[in-house]
């Protein structure tokens, strides 16, 4: 599975991430994203979509 | 051993106030001649401070990553100081600036209510259009925009206690950001004294929707009835209507003429390029095919009219010039910025490197589609929204709300220009960047 990698200079916790994959991200009310889940099989369109859609281009995806 | 140099100083400066006066009359030539005579790093005088102006990917990644501590925002826009009253915004130390900004109202579970409020405000806007007709584009857009952001972020019970008279009592908040701030922020000039008016018959008006207020339900109560209803210990009021006034000010203005140019100019440029209009025409047609709401497809991905709304900001960004103040020396790429220099990094510039953007100055929505993505392939030089943690925290919303705006209008009218395509262009003598007047254009409901 691809690893989820997180700029913390460019989260500002617009939670987008947390609204498609709510398994793997959460954000808290006030802070920035954190990692609670692996990626497995199920969520990684959900990942890939959270990535593509993070408002501040602060997920990214690194392939194995 | 690398040494370490002052940034070159661009030509010109020669007045009173070093190049002051060019950046309140050609902004836009001061900075590119920056870029074109100094590099990536160069300086200009303003009023008697260096400014070090950073134009390319690089530096502008050091920029937007070097934390408040070292490069702070506080003491770098004193013109905003006499809009928001002291002690708004900027009061708090930049460690509590950060998560005061991460406003909970623009969370991404926020934005389904959102949608609904904007879209049903753009058909408000648009319901007596039954013929055709000439509107301008700053007073329909900046008066649409003061409704949609008040109701977004104070509350719709709020926004439905504006009318007009907010909006444009607005417009002179807005034309108040004189750069002659720099040298004295309340200096006797008209535009200083129109913004210091404003702002006393705006508080009026807050002050009377205030009055009206008394006990609210769950249901309907707004950020004004919370601010009310705190109290300090001895049971008196914890605000008064200036120090309201002042915060909804500053909530709202980020998102105002930002939101209401980019409106404009999205659709002058789509006035000026036929085939790309009729191209999301169709484009927005076949999305309601399917049937769903605006306020549902103002949320999903609109490929070209996404791209429409990206290549407007990137060639006409509402910001040219962001700026901080160095808060200890600094070096960037072999240059030394001293301590109390302001930095700046700018859009106006960014936006057209050729080296990121081939025909820099095209209109040209398909260099984000697949699989150019010239957005995502340069975060360091598209930059409208500027970067890091100071990026727009309203991009998102910015970005749906434009984008129901034109669900509303491309699907239910047809436009055409009302005056020669050169003459839509910015006025740039304020620091605010607002359409020039006038800047009409006409309306005709499709079936007609």
């Amino acid at each position: 599975m691809p690893r989820i990698v997180v700029d913390e200079d460019l989260c500002q916790g617009h939670a987008m991430c947390s609204l498609e994959a709510p398994d793997v991200f959460e954000v808290p009310k006030h802070g920035t994203v954190q990692l609670i889940g692996d990626i497995t099989a199920s969520h990684l369109e959900a990942v890939r979509l959270a990535v593509r859609h993070c408002p501040t281009g602060a997920l990214a995806l690194e392939e194995d | 051993m690398s040494t370490i140099t002052s940034p070159p100083r661009v030509s010109g400066g020669e007045h009173e106030h070093g190049h002051l006066e060019e950046l309140r009359t050609d902004p836009i030539g001061l900075l590119r001649r920056v870029h074109a005579e100094c590099g990536p790093v160069g300086s200009f005088d303003l009023a008697g401070r260096s400014v070090v102006l950073l134009t390319s990917a690089e530096t502008n990644e050091w920029y937007f990553r070097t934390p408040d501590g070292l490069l702070d925002q506080a003491a770098a826009y004193p013109f905003m100081t006499p809009i928001f009253g002291q002690g708004v915004v900027f009061d708090a130390p930049p460690e509590r600036r950060g998560e005061m900004i991460r406003s909970t109202a623009l969370r991404g579970d926020q934005m389904v209510g959102h949608a609904e409020v904007i879209a049903a405000e753009v058909e408000r806007a648009v319901a007596g259009w039954k013929s055709r007709r000439e509107i301008d584009l700053l007073d329909f857009f900046a008066e649409l925009t003061i409704y949609t952001s008040s109701s977004c972020l104070v509350g719709k019970k709020f926004r439905e206690q504006l009318d007009g008279r907010f909006a444009h009592l607005y417009h002179d908040l807005e034309k108040g950001t004189d750069a002659l701030a720099y040298v004295d922020a309340y200096a006797p000039i008209e535009s200083f004294r129109r913004r210091d008016e404003a702002r006393v018959e705006i508080v009026k008006l807050v002050e009377a929707i205030m009055a009206t207020r008394g006990a609210y339900t769950d249901e309907d109560r707004d950020l004004l009835d919370v601010l009310m209803s705190i109290k300090n210990e001895d049971k008196t009021p914890r605000f008064t209507a200036d120090e309201i006034t002042g915060m909804f000010i500053s909530m709202m203005f980020a998102g105002h003429h930002t939101t209401s140019g980019t409106a404009a100019w999205t659709l002058i440029e789509l006035l000026r390029d036929p085939d790309t209009m009729a191209n999301v025409v169709a484009e927005i047609d076949g999305l309601f095919e399917g049937g769903g709401s605006v306020s549902f497809q103002a949320l999903r991905e609109i490929p070209l009219l996404d791209a429409c709304i990206k290549e407007a900001l990137r060639l006409h960004p509402p910001l040219i010039l962001l700026l901080r103040v160095a808060q200890e020396d600094l070096e960037v790429s072999g240059f030394q910025i001293r301590t109390g220099e302001l930095v700046a990094a700018s859009p106006a510039v960014s936006n057209r490197l050729g080296e990121h953007f081939p025909d820099e100055n095209a209109f040209d929505p398909e260099r984000y589609l697949e699989p150019r993505n010239e957005d995502r392939a340069n975060p360091w030089a598209w930059i409208p929204f500027g970067g890091g943690k100071h990026r727009c925290v309203g991009a998102a919303f910015a970005q749906m709300q434009l984008k129901a705006i034109f669900l509303v209008l491309l699907r239910q009218f047809r436009f055409e220009m009302a005056q020669p395509s050169e003459t839509y262009r910015d006025d740039y003598s304020k620091m605010v960047i607002q359409l020039q007047q006038p800047c009409q254009v006409s309306v005709t409901p499709r079936e007609l």
